[in-house]
Order: structure tokens, then sequence, then C-alpha cells
């Protein structure tokens, strides 16, 4: 039994032509037994920037309760908002802390820079290595069937209508093949003026 | 061996527990012991867990909740009350002391309704409209996804846990005689009387409850 496939959960984001797209499973369930079929993985840091983060499940409400205390505390200091490169160094400081007891999470990070208007998409592992992706980044139980579907519908420079069929798509079907993953989705679309939210109804099993 | 079950209907809670205390695994040392916790007058917490935590952890929160409401002059709704809890479970958890313990935190306040809230040992919180835990979950969660719908009335919701508590007697191999029963609604918290499994079994319920 793995501490990170023991609730299960899928997370995907993908970059488009001035927009993200990041995407989570609604599963919460206890190894084979499913509790709750709305539980958020995916948090907002920003008006455009959210982070989605699967793994253990209690680690999930704690680091984003801990990210987000950081992030006010950042936004107050600096009188204004957290860039998305900064938002990925302050979590992997958050998570390189406990290098040597460490949260099970592995977070992905979608957004769109507030001044330069660029779209960000980057990931880290559970102890903070931080990769920055030019096209998706994918976390979870079911990762390598992420990385299958997304590597296959990935192409460069979406529209928005186009990233939300790909990674909806994408994150669908890679659920459907894993059994601790699913019971629903949810989709965000982050533009540079909107952030379009959608629920996807998946396999409910 | 414990089993927690709660029910969120249009305007209350409905929670229930066994009432068995056991000892190295085997024995039965009492069969009347309450397992449900008061944090305010509208607020229930039920607790199960090994070796004392269960009733060191709820007394802590219980008071706690009180020193809040002492000091502040208003209590805690439902949903702060489950987020202190589930933040001083989680600081436990990677301590030399945690607390290994179950819950259901079922309450009732003016904003939110009536509200029901599971969490786990390690500290997992969700609001879910109904929940079960120990190994009563694995006999009983099937009947609620079929029954359960969200505007139920307490008549309906007491029907569907008898028929929980059918199901658990008939095919768990302890024996679970009775269940605290206690709803929460915006009078405040209700005792009933404790429900005991009927001999029918739990694929035999009220005609009503058919289709």
């Amino acid at each position: 039994m793995s501490i990170m496939s023991y609730n299960g959960g899928a997370i995907m984001a993908m970059r488009g032509k001035d927009c993200v797209a990041i995407a989570a499973d609604r599963r919460f369930g206890i190894q084979a037994q499913t509790v709750s079929m709305d539980f958020d993985k995916i948090f907002e840091m920003g008006p455009r920037l959210y982070i989605g983060l699967a793994g253990l499940a209690t680690d999930i409400q704690t680091v984003s309760e801990r990210l987000k205390f950081r992030v006010n505390l950042y936004e107050l200091r600096e009188n204004r908002r957290i860039k998305p490169k900064t938002l990925l160094s302050v979590v992997s400081n958050l998570l390189y802390e406990r290098r040597f007891g460490p949260y099970f999470i592995e977070p992905v990070i979608a957004g769109i820079d507030p001044l330069t208007l660029e779209p960000y998409v980057a990931s880290c592992d559970l102890i903070g290595c931080p990769m920055v992706a030019k096209d998706f980044a994918v976390s979870g139980t079911c990762s390598e069937q992420m990385y299958g579907m997304c590597e296959s519908l990935w192409v460069e420079d979406m529209t928005p209508d186009q990233l939300f069929e790909a990674i909806s798509q994408a994150l669908m079907n890679s659920v459907d093949r894993d059994a601790l993953s699913g019971w629903g989705a949810i989709v965000h679309i982050i533009e540079r003026d909107r952030v379009t939210t959608k629920t996807l109804k998946t396999r409910m099993d | 061996m414990e089993c927690l079950l709660g029910i969120k209907g249009r305007d209350f809670v409905l929670m229930a527990s066994d009432c068995v205390v056991s000892a190295h695994g085997i024995v039965a040392m009492k069969k009347d012991h309450d397992k449900m916790f008061k944090m305010t007058d509208s607020l229930v917490m039920s607790v199960i867990g090994h070796g004392g935590d269960d009733v060191q952890f709820a007394e802590y929160i219980a008071k706690n909740i009180q020193l809040y409401r002492m000091r502040n002059g208003y209590n805690l709704s439902t949903k702060e009350a489950a987020t202190f809890t589930r933040r001083n479970l989680a600081d436990y958890l990677r301590s030399n002391t945690p607390y290994s313990v179950h819950l259901l935190i079922g309450g009732f306040d003016r904003e939110e309704g009536a509200s029901l809230y599971y969490m786990d040992y390690l500290a997992t919180s969700t609001k879910v409209p109904f929940a079960v835990h120990g190994y009563g979950a694995y006999f009983t969660l099937s009947t609620m996804d079929r029954y359960y719908h969200d505007d139920m009335t307490q008549k309906e919701a007491l029907h569907l846990l008898q028929r929980c508590i059918d199901e658990i007697n008939t095919r768990f191999v302890i024996n679970m005689p009775t269940y605290k029963i206690r709803i929460v609604d915006k009078d405040g918290i209700h005792d009933l009387d404790d429900m005991k499994p009927t001999g029918s079994g739990g694929s035999q319920g009220p005609e009503s409850m058919l289709g």
C-alpha cells in the first residue's frame, strides 16, 4: 500500500495560446471505498492562478491551507498579486522544508502572469523539485495514462475551446482506466480576462 | 468493530452510533455506551478511536469550542468547528502523539442549515450528505446510495437508518444490539429512543420505501 495511492486522484494542466487549463477528478476515497464525489483538489491562489494537488487527501487540505496563508502574507507585504513562477518557488520551499518527513502531494500549477499575460504551467514532486512545462503537466495515480493521453492530444497554440476539449478528453479517458480516480471531473479554463469552470460527468465508477 | 452513521435531511442531521465498548478485542464490556459528544446546543460530534483517544480528543475539542463561545460571545458554526477540529487533528498527526480517531460532526446553523462532516484519522475532512465509519460502512453505503435523496424528512431518514442497522445486524459478524440516535435541527439536539435491529433483515423495508 503506497501512501500516494491511498486516496487516489488525478490532476492535469495544459498550456494553450494565451490561455491555460487545469482539470482534476472529484473522487475522495479510502483505498477501495469511495466516500465523496465532490472533493476539491484545485485551489485558487489568485484571480488567474490555480494550483492542483494530487496525493494524500489530508495533505492536500493542509498544504492548500498553509500555501494560501503564505500567499496572503506575500500579497500583503508586496501589495501586488503573486506571479505563477513565484508561486512555484513558494510551493517548492514549503515542500522542501519537510524534506525528511514530506507532505505526500504532488502539485500542478496553472496560471497567467499578471503583468506579461504569459500562460504558465508547472509541477513539482513531493519534496519540491520544480519543473516548468511548455506543454502540459500531470500528477496522480493514473499519471502514466495521463502522459499518454496528453502526448497524443496536445498541440501548440490551442484556442480556449480547443484546449477545453483536449484537456477534458485527456483527463476523462485517463481516469476511466484507473480504479482510484474519477467520479466526475472539474475543469478551469483560464484566459486573460476570465476564468470558466465546467464540471464533467465521467463514468461514475 | 465500532460503527458511526450520519444522515443529513432537509433541515436536520440524524446521527447514530453503536453502543458497544470492547476490551482485548473479544470482550463486550458495555452495550449502552454513548459515543456522541455535545459541542454546542446545535453541534454533535460522534467519535470512535483506539485506547482512550476518542474521549480525550472529543473532550479537548468540545472544551475548546465552549472556550471560543465564552471568549467571543457566539458559537462556532458547523463548518468552523469542523475546520478547527481538522486543524488540530492534522497538527497532531505528524507529532509524537497522534490521535487515532474517526469522527462525524453534525450540526445546524442559520447560514448553512444542516450540515454533516466526515473526518478520518488522517484529518481529511469533507462535507457529505450521509456517512458511515467502521466496518458498518461496507454493509450500508450502497443502501444509503439507493434510498437517500436531498430532501428527506425525519421519518424517511429514520426508515433509512433502520434499513442500514438491519443490514449490519444480518451480515456483520460482530453483534451490535443497540444504536444511540440523536437529531440536530434548528431547535437543538434531540435524543431519540435507541434503535434496535428488527428481525426482518435489511432487504425488507416498509412498503413506502420501495420504488
